[in-house]
């Protein structure tokens, strides 16, 4: 019963990430209809960046910062430069474009900082809260985890529902036509929604960095759980993937703890293909039309 | 249906037999390549005859990576993962004293059997959606050699028994042509099915299904068997080319079939160009001869090991983004558009219509268009480019 309670509070935690990773998804999918598969690599590359930060004597804080900063730079530019001039082209061509930029990022991050992963520091306490007599597997850092992630969750809803600039995006996402006619830069707001979007991966690269440890492939994982928790949220909607997030952390605690971690990415698929076969509009998907 | 190129302007010098009659082009193809094969294994050194065995195995898979892709519009991430279930079959049955053909067969057969309900969850799958499918695949299946660590080695993986060569070939006939010639054959049959394959009414059903859904389906055609048929033959090359692999390394581990590996397959397709069999070839060649000349090339600038060690992944990101952006055809497109400009310029009249075989488009080919074209300028060139000129 406490290997249940440990592994659901665990589930919680890495959920909040999952959810993390797949709000960063669902914000490309919303605005440029693109599955961005370098995703992964584009948090490596930003925690990468903290960690020489941190190690070269800075604070925890300003690496976080840089990373955040760094992650907004990056989504920009890599909209601007690559990702514009496959905007409206089949959509074949930009997952292979996508795949292309994880290649070259994580060969440019091993190429910067080697291929042996590093540890990365946890901003609270590692160790679990103690109630009664028993130590959980939750930690004041979890905790940091969760909130952290839970702030930009409600924060990104607050920019796209009460401000203009977040009407702006939604209307060049869904009819850029018309945002055109209106006024709004439209290619100025993709490139903005891509960058919001790079900051919420650099964020769970952060926060994920001091469990996974920091290499150009110890992100793979969470970012195909990342996709796994978009597509249970119907990719389209931000409310669904942070529940696919914790509801995915949960479902694949679960197979980790007692079938063991080797299972966690074939868990992750076969679930995937039960949401797609079952439910292809995901759980929780506002459009009824989409074809998976 | 337009004629194949070559069959409709080299005139005269090829009988009318071999002109009409696609098998017996293709076994002429077969006998003209093994012959060269041969004959070049045989002025090979050691080392020369393990890179032609390497490029035989990578041509198996890269064939059906560019036949799923030039046939059904998808692309598959977890061909590298098949590759590792055919090396582990075979590797597993050697060491119990199967014989090379054999366990070949039974390699590229089990790979089969795993394809098939892929290929079932694929045939329902679209874009992003099956790329997202296949790369879970691909990351999560390596690790179930961790799982079963007595079975499938664990991180070590397993030393697989090499094949002897034959005693008629002599008591100093050299192991590595041997698998060579192995790794050879296998390539030459993939050639040979995929060949006849694309020219029959299968191949002409599945570009159907690619080029127009909906007018297939009202033509009779069952969309999803014949995607999963795609898939799944795709799947068995795959587990071919992995079976070769292991027949040929003699060693397989979990780290040989990485994320990676299925990352510089698919770089391998798309510089050849997406869904032509000679465009695995150049892909087949460059897989082989990359990480040789980054190597090299690091050795003379005097480059850290780190640097020389990521140089071919980050020359696989390059070409898969340069591709997309720049050149979406491949290496074999192009040769066809220098070609057709050359013939052109001759007066053949080849340039007159574009003699394009449909399935040799050799773009990156997909059915849909994107629900909504957020940029709503006019289509680039590259994006003309791309859409699938047969209909």
């Amino acid at each position: 019963m406490t290997k249940f309670i440990d592994l659901t509070l665990n589930g919680i935690s890495t959920g909040a990430i999952y959810a993390a990773v797949a709000l960063a998804l669902v914000l490309i999918w919303r605005s440029t209809r693109i599955v961005n598969f370098a995703q992964g690599a584009m948090l490596m590359f930003t925690t990468f960046i903290a960690s020489g930060v941190i190690d070269g004597g800075g604070s925890y804080v300003l690496g976080f910062a840089v990373a955040l900063a760094s992650g907004f730079v990056l989504g920009a530019v890599v909209e601007r430069v690559l990702v514009r001039p496959v905007e409206g082209a089949p959509q074949l061509n930009a997952v292979i474009l996508t795949l292309g930029l994880y290649t070259l990022l994580v060969a440019l991050a091993g190429m910067i900082w080697g291929n042996t992963p590093r540890s990365f520091p946890a901003a609270f306490s590692l160790r679990g809260y103690r109630v009664g007599g028993t130590t959980l597997l939750f930690t004041p850092n979890d905790t940091f985890t969760v909130l952290v992630v839970l702030a930009v969750a409600a924060l990104l809803a607050l920019l796209f529902r009460r401000t203009t600039l977040g009407l702006r995006m939604r209307a060049a996402a869904f009819a850029p036509e018309v945002a055109r006619l209106l006024g709004v830069r439209v290619g100025r707001m993709l490139t903005l929604g891509w960058a919001l979007a790079a900051v919420t991966g650099a964020l769970a690269g952060v926060l994920v960095a001091p469990s996974v440890f920091v290499g150009p492939n110890n992100f793979d994982p969470i970012l195909i759980s990342g996709f796994v928790a978009a597509v249970i949220g119907g990719l389209d909607s931000p409310p669904g993937a942070v529940i696919g997030g914790l509801l995915l952390g949960l479902a694949l605690s679960y197979v980790s703890g007692y079938e063991g971690s080797a299972l966690v990415p074939l868990a992750a698929l076969v679930i995937l293909m039960i949401v797609l076969m079952i439910r292809p509009t995901g759980l929780f998907a506002a459009t009824r039309e989409r074809r998976v | 249906m337009s004629a194949l190129p070559g069959a409709t302007r080299s005139g005269t010098l090829v009988p009318r037999a071999i002109r009409s009659s696609t098998l017996l082009r293709s076994l002429l193809l077969v006998v003209v390549a093994g012959l060269v094969l041969l004959v070049v294994s045989d002025q090979l050194s050691a080392y020369r005859d393990l890179q032609l065995a390497a490029g035989a195995y990578y041509f198996c898979v890269l064939a059906g990576l560019t036949v799923l892709a030039g046939s059904s519009g998808q692309i598959s991430l977890g061909h590298g993962a098949l590759m590792a279930v055919g090396a582990y079959t075979v590797g597993k049955l050697a060491n119990v004293g199967w014989a090379v053909v054999p366990e070949l067969a039974a390699g590229t057969a089990a790979t089969l059997i795993i394809g098939i309900p892929l290929g079932i969850a694929a045939s329902r799958l679209r874009g992003p959606y099956l790329a997202g499918a296949t790369l879970a695949f691909a990351v999560g299946l390596p690790a179930l050699a961790d799982r079963f660590p007595t079975f499938l080695g664990g991180e070590n993986g397993l030393t697989i028994n090499p094949p002897t060569p034959p005693a008629s070939l002599g008591a100093n006939f050299p192991l590595e042509r041997w698998e060579a010639w192995i790794a050879c054959a296998g390539a030459v049959i993939v050639l040979f099915v995929f060949y006849n394959l694309g020219r029959s009414g299968v191949g002409r059903a599945l570009r159907a299904v690619r080029d127009d859904e909906i007018a297939a389906s009202l033509g009779g055609l069952r969309i999803g068997r014949w995607q999963t048929l795609a898939f799944s033959l795709s799947a068995a090359a795959a587990g071919l080319g992995g079976g070769l692999l292991a027949v040929v390394t003699q060693t397989i581990a979990p780290g040989a079939f990485p994320l990676q590996l299925s990352l510089s397959l698919l770089a391998g397709v798309v510089i050849g160009g997406l869904g032509s069999l000679m465009g695995a070839v150049w892909g087949a060649i460059l897989l082989v001869f990359l990480p040789n000349w980054t190597n090299d090339a690091a050795n003379s600038f005097s480059l850290s090991s780190n640097v020389s060690h990521n140089l071919p992944l980050a020359v696989y990101g390059v070409v898969l983004i340069g591709a997309m952006l720049v050149w979406p055809s491949g290496i074999q497109g192009a040769l066809r558009a220098i070609w057709r400009r050359a013939a052109t310029a001759l007066g053949t009249g080849g340039g007159q219509t574009p003699a394009r075989t449909p399935g040799d488009g050799g773009t990156a080919i997909t059915v849909d268009a994107p629900p909504r074209t957020p940029a709503a300028e006019e289509p680039t060139p590259e994006a003309g480019a791309q859409a699938p000129s047969e209909r």
